[in-house]
């Protein structure tokens, strides 16, 4: 039914409002005087010696690809627990057929070393 | 005005379901005035009893017992200076907190505090629950991009890798958990937060405690998943103080260092009330069988919601703030997520499926019994 779906929006577009509202008007009492030294990034008091956004470990966009594929998994899981007794043996069969598969490849990511850091 | 409201108090419909969009904003300018609340008690009662853990007073000065102490902070973070580092991504660095103080809130929407008392009752409530908690991720990642710093990218990307891995530990077990609302004559389960609520008062006993320790484990991996969601105690390396300052809020100050504040704590609160709305019985008193009767009704009268409140603080303040854990390396809880829970949850799965397989398709009467009596 769309009407439950319309709070949603009320509340996105109240807290949308009342927070930049609030932080325009902090910005009227709360001083401004901004320095050099103030506006370096914070790097435990000496000069920040190198570009931020440079590289990182390559461990980070596996977890995240992992993540993409084990939440879809769990996505999936959610139509056919809603109506568990409803399909039944069937329904459990079919399911265990697709978590083992996806278990063959958890097992081969793990065997592989992805899931270990460093 | 009176009848009115006395209509609306009579009505079996969510403010969201009767399309009573009034109703609706009121309910939801309630949540924001509770949630401020909230969020100072806890702050005041974590800075209290920590304290007293560690044999300090904690907070005196401001009002008795430093009740007033979260409030003056409120106060001196919005008269202090907002400092955006020259090299930052202006627009990002500004969005960031709106966008993780939309996400911890908006969860809100679909927790039910009573029957008829919730913003909305969606049918897809518990999708809607772990699409927009699982949205924060993008917040911090956006606020330690924009701030172009060491410090702030590391505990973002560190936060982010955690938050997703525990993700799926979360996400399983909450199937667990729509799983046993399909226990009923049609065979249909729902994804609603008050037609699972619905569902343990019509099963008679709250999810946690249904096949003894099956549930119970569910409940576990919940509530250590949403801890490490919520970066907190022993999951804090996001914000390891000792290696990166304060991860991905580093470079934030004043009043928008206090939006991640909120958020944090409305998060923790969020999560703790999820796992009280799925686990734990809702607005339910503890088991609804055995303690009927004229006396168990006039004490849970007496405490409206007591459950849902005291369960939901003893969740984080009681069990898992406690005496300052140390942390996990990043090793550790790169494979723990993964590793460990997934495993666990997978284990756990399984013989509660074939459990409730020999139950429902009528095959084994000694399993039944067996259910009937752990039940």
């Amino acid at each position: 039914m769309p009407q439950n779906y319309v709070p949603i929006f009320i509340f996105i577009a109240l807290i949308g409002i009342l927070i930049p509202v609030t932080l325009l008007a902090a910005k009227l009492v709360r001083p401004e005087n901004p320095s050099k030294e103030k506006l370096m990034p914070y790097e435990c008091g000496i000069d920040p010696v190198d570009y931020s956004r440079g590289r990182y470990t390559v461990r980070y966009y596996i977890v995240a690809i992992l993540f993409v594929v084990f939440d879809v998994e769990t996505i999936f899981l959610f139509p056919w627990a809603v109506k568990f007794k409803a399909l039944g043996m069937f329904g459990l069969i079919e399911m265990l057929i697709f978590l083992a598969i996806l278990i063959v490849g958890y097992i081969w990511i793990w065997k592989k070393g992805a899931l270990e850091w460093v | 005005m009176v009848e009115y409201i006395k209509s609306y108090l009579g009505s079996s419909t969510t403010p969201g379901q009767a399309g009573n969009v009034f109703w609706a904003s009121v309910y939801i300018l309630l949540i924001f005035l509770g949630l401020s609340v909230a969020v100072i008690a806890m702050n005041w009662l974590e800075r209290k009893i920590l304290a007293h853990m560690q044999v300090r007073l904690g907070p005196m000065r401001v009002g008795p017992h430093g009740l007033l102490q979260p409030i003056a902070d409120a106060i001196k973070l919005l008269i202090k200076e907002d400092i955006m580092p020259s090299q930052a991504d202006g627009f990002v660095f500004w969005v960031a907190p709106i966008v993780v103080v939309i996400t911890a809130f908006t969860v809100f929407i679909v927790v039910p505090f009573g029957p008829t008392h919730a913003v909305t009752d969606m049918n897809i409530g518990v999708l809607f629950m772990l699409g927009v908690s699982s949205l924060s991720v993008l917040g911090i990642v956006m606020a330690g991009w924009a701030s172009n710093s060491h410090y702030p990218l590391m505990g973002a990307l560190r936060s982010s890798a955690q938050m997703v891995s525990y993700e799926i530990a979360m996400g399983l077990a909450v199937v667990s958990a729509v799983l046993m609302t399909s226990l009923n004559a049609t065979g249909t389960g729902t994804l609603s937060m008050i037609g699972i609520v619905q569902s343990q008062q019509a099963q008679q006993v709250w999810f946690a405690f249904k096949f003894f320790p099956l549930g119970l484990i569910a409940f576990f991996v919940f509530a250590v998943a949403m801890v490490a969601e919520t970066n907190r105690a022993p999951f804090d390396l996001p914000e390891a103080e000792s290696e990166l300052t304060a991860g991905f809020h580093t470079e934030y100050s004043g009043f928008r260092w206090s939006l991640f504040f909120l958020a944090e704590y409305s998060a923790m609160i969020a999560v703790s009330s999820i796992a009280v709305t799925l686990w734990l019985g809702g607005w339910l008193r503890p088991f609804p069988h055995l303690l009927s009767g004229s006396t168990w009704d006039l004490v849970f009268s007496v405490l409206p919601g007591a459950t849902f409140l005291l369960l939901g603080l003893m969740a984080f303040v009681g069990v898992f703030r406690m005496p300052k854990h140390p942390y996990f390396r990043v090793q550790t809880i790169g494979l723990a997520g993964f590793g460990v829970i997934l495993g666990l949850i997978g284990l756990l799965l399984l013989p509660r499926l074939l459990s409730l397989c020999t139950c429902t398709s009528g095959i084994a009467g000694p399993s039944r019994a067996i259910a009937s009596i752990s039940l």
